[in-house]
């Protein structure tokens, strides 16, 4: 079976050997096309239905009036509401269902490159900010913010959210290396994941029991995991530190890929590799701290959507996974959102609920593949 | 001044020292090979050479410059490797992984100028690996595998090349093939520092050995120079076994205890018969041999009992007093059939000898154990 001989076109005439980028092209387009079918969806289906020509018309709209607005900034939904007419359509349109669909899209793909990032530095596939138990520690420290800041500042803003996010996320990964040292076996890496977060749910769980009811709502319905509730402040600030975070990573790729051959390769090719770990655990945790502070924890999407895409890319070239992964996953969350609010409607499931029907089986198949590869 | 250079070098981890006082002097196109029992500290020695592991003491030039001095890039640009990590990439083809090679040549993002492509080619035809290019790197044999890893190593354009064991794992064809791809590399100009654990190929292969036991360099030098009779078997504490430095074969252990059989031959045919005494154990006699007969060198390494005439000479009346005295303590004689000529005309005689006292006489290892089984 391993035979599978030369059906490759000659190396010779090598001309024709883009690395890829065909391909890449190809899914790409695929994807967006996804994408738009994905915010199409989410716009259109709810519990109050609204027809698509009054949909279209006031997405024109919007869009004259933020591409006439972009740079001046400003109270931008609040205006939004003035231009498209303050009715209720255009309220649930604007304010509730695009959103919460942009907030899914950009978490989903902070989630996957942050996973993607993760499985580079630990050279691991089944790495991932919720596996390892990264979206627990960050849970965590947000838990205790919560609990214990609120009563000092009354409302927490996002971006306390997020660096509380940010600290318990790095922790955790420092943690998780601590323990799993120089383990490259892709099962005890999961084990030493779980049980880390396991620490840090009973960690959390500690602090709940001795936290008053009023911030304890506050936080179950935060650790359930949503996209709901999302306004347009969060979908600012969710944007810029994660197409940020994905650009940032986008120019380490060249020492990603050299990174994979291990680190003695790496280290003759000229790869600065201290500085290259650091960086990955830093964008690394700075997406995932980011979708924990505004979603809550995500499972399996981080595994799963970086292993779709390298499937479907056919390649492993950091250039095309982590755009690709990051347009995978905003369209995996967008769907696995749509599917959580209407499934069951009007009752909302959690979003880890239905990433966890789609992930869960990805990683199953991935620890049985790898157990087979190592047989041969 | 040198391509290559180690003055005083002293090597080791962690602040203690392993192998001390190591001064090497390459010229371009010089083959180095380090031999040595495991654990002798080849791949310390190597990793250091290559500065993946700081130096304890001393320092290593090329062309007279300091590595310690150089950047990542410059030294990446000088020197390129073969490691012994096996490498797992996912979804990178055997092209993909030459390519890598480029590293330090390449923009920020990587991209291959078409100058690259053809140092890429150059080098996968070079191994003679062409056909493999478009072939997923994981589906490779090891022999396959190391070919690549080697290709990789020459697309760098590296002036000195660092190979932990390149041949480990590879069937003696592609241990062959690998040699003479080094070779080749060296008639280009490229100074090649390696290590092997097969002598015989080392010998062949090697301008330069390096023989590395304990804490220190146990000799330096061409192996014309530093390659006595028993070398090899210092070097490695072979006393139970031995080596043959020209045929570079092995001899297991000598069977102990006196002599049994006693064999008669010449000309080659003693020395299947020598070995499958060994095996079973039965200590021999040997006789009568010309020193030059490779009977002789296996017999000698075989047994304490060896009756030996010099060549081109007609066997004398003493040899054959000496070996009929042996043969009359042996309970048996196998004559393996050796040329009979009037230069060894005793032989015949002693095989008449044993006859006439009744000891008796096979003409193979095999007729004699089917007889035997008791008595020997």
């Amino acid at each position: 079976m391993k035979q599978k001989q030369n059906n490759t076109p000659s190396p010779v005439q090598g001309a024709k050997n883009t690395g890829g980028a065909g391909r890449f092209v190809t899914v790409v387009i695929i994807l967006l096309c996804l994408l738009a079918l994905g915010t199409a969806l989410n716009v259109n289906i709810g519990s109050v239905s609204i027809k698509a020509d009054a949909i279209l018309k006031m997405l024109w709209d919007a869009l004259r009036f933020s591409l006439a607005n972009l740079f001046t900034g400003g109270g931008f939904d609040d205006e939004l509401g003035a231009v498209t007419g303050a009715s209720t359509e255009s309220r649930i349109i604007f304010s509730i269902r695009l959103p919460r669909m942009m907030l899914a899209a950009v978490l989903g793909g902070a989630l996957s490159v942050s996973g993607y990032l993760l499985q580079v530095f630990f050279r691991n596939p089944i790495a991932g900010p919720f596996v390892l138990g990264i979206s627990s520690g960050a849970k965590m420290v947000v838990g205790i913010t919560l609990i214990f800041l609120s009563g000092f500042m009354g409302h927490i803003g996002s971006g306390t959210l997020i660096i509380a996010a940010f600290i318990g996320s790095i922790l955790v990964t420092l943690l998780v290396l601590l323990f799993s040292g120089k383990v490259k076996n892709m099962s005890m890496l999961l084990v030493v994941g779980i049980m880390v977060g396991y620490i840090c749910s009973a960690a959390t769980d500690f602090c709940i029991t001795f936290a008053s009811e009023h911030d304890v709502v506050n936080l179950t319905s935060w650790s359930m995991g949503s996209f709901s509730g999302a306004d347009w402040g969060e979908v600012r600030l969710a944007a810029i530190i994660c197409v940020a975070g994905v650009l940032a990573s986008l120019l380490i790729s060249k020492p990603i890929a050299a990174y994979a051959l291990g680190e003695g390769y790496a280290l003759s090719m000229g790869v600065r590799i201290k500085a290259v770990r650091v960086t990955l655990i830093l964008f690394s945790s700075l997406l995932s701290a980011c979708v924990t502070a505004l979603a809550g924890p995500i499972s399996f999407v981080g595994v799963a959507v970086p292993h779709i895409t390298r499937t479907l890319l056919k390649s492993s070239k950091p250039v095309f996974v982590i755009p690709a992964s990051f347009l995978c996953g905003a369209v995996f969350c967008v769907l696995c959102d749509l599917l959580a609010r209407t499934l069951f409607a009007p009752t909302e499931l959690m979003i880890s609920t239905v990433t966890a029907v789609f992930g869960a089986p990805i990683v199953i198949y991935m620890m049985i593949k790898s157990k087979r590869k190592r047989e041969d | 001044m040198s391509r290559f250079e180690t003055k005083d070098l002293a090597v080791g981890y962690g602040g203690s020292i392993l192998i001390h006082d190591i001064n090497v002097k390459l010229e371009r196109g010089q083959i180095l090979t380090l031999i040595g029992p495991n654990g002798a500290g080849k791949s310390t020695v190597l990793k250091s050479v290559a500065r993946q592991l700081a130096p304890i003491g001393g320092a290593v030039y090329i062309d007279g410059r300091k590595l310690s001095g150089m950047t990542q890039k410059e030294l990446s640009k000088q020197m390129s490797v073969v490691l012994t990590d096996r490498i797992r990439p996912e979804l990178m083809t055997c092209a993909e992984v030459v390519a890598m090679g480029r590293y330090p040549y390449t923009d920020m993002f990587g991209r291959l100028t078409e100058e690259d492509r053809d140092a890429v080619r150059g080098a996968l035809s070079l191994v003679r690996a062409l056909e493999l290019s478009e072939r997923d790197f994981s589906t490779l044999s090891d022999g396959q595998r190391q070919r690549i890893m080697l290709a990789r190593a020459i697309c760098q354009e590296p002036s000195v090349m660092v190979l932990d064991e390149p041949t480990a794992y590879l069937d003696i064809r592609h241990k062959i093939e690998l040699l003479a791809v080094l070779r080749d590399m060296a008639k280009r100009g490229v100074t090649v520092i390696m290590s092997l654990h097969e002598i015989d190929l080392a010998v062949k292969i090697s301008d330069l050995l390096l023989c590395l036991k304990g804490d220190t360099v146990a000799a330096f030098g061409t192996p014309e120079e530093i390659l006595g009779d028993d070398t090899i078997e210092r070097l490695y504490d072979l006393m139970p076994g031995s080596y043959d430095l020209t045929f570079g074969s092995v001899e297991l252990l000598k069977p102990e205890g006196l002599p049994r059989v006693f064999v008669v031959s010449g000309a080659g045919s003693g020395v299947p018969v020598f070995r499958g005494l060994q095996k079973t154990d039965v200590p021999f006699a040997a006789g009568i041999l010309f020193e030059n007969d490779v009977d002789f060198h296996v017999a000698q390494r075989l047994s304490d009992f060896v009756v030996s005439a010099p060549p081109f000479e007609p066997m004398t009346d003493a040899h054959f007093n000496a070996a009929s005295r042996l043969l009359s303590s042996c309970g048996a004689v196998i004559d393996a059939g050796a040329p009979m000529g009037t230069l060894n005309a005793q032989n015949a005689r002693l095989i008449s000898f044993a006859k006439s006292r009744d000891i008796p006489v096979y003409e193979s290892l095999e007729a004699m154990q089917k007889r035997e089984k008791v008595t020997i």
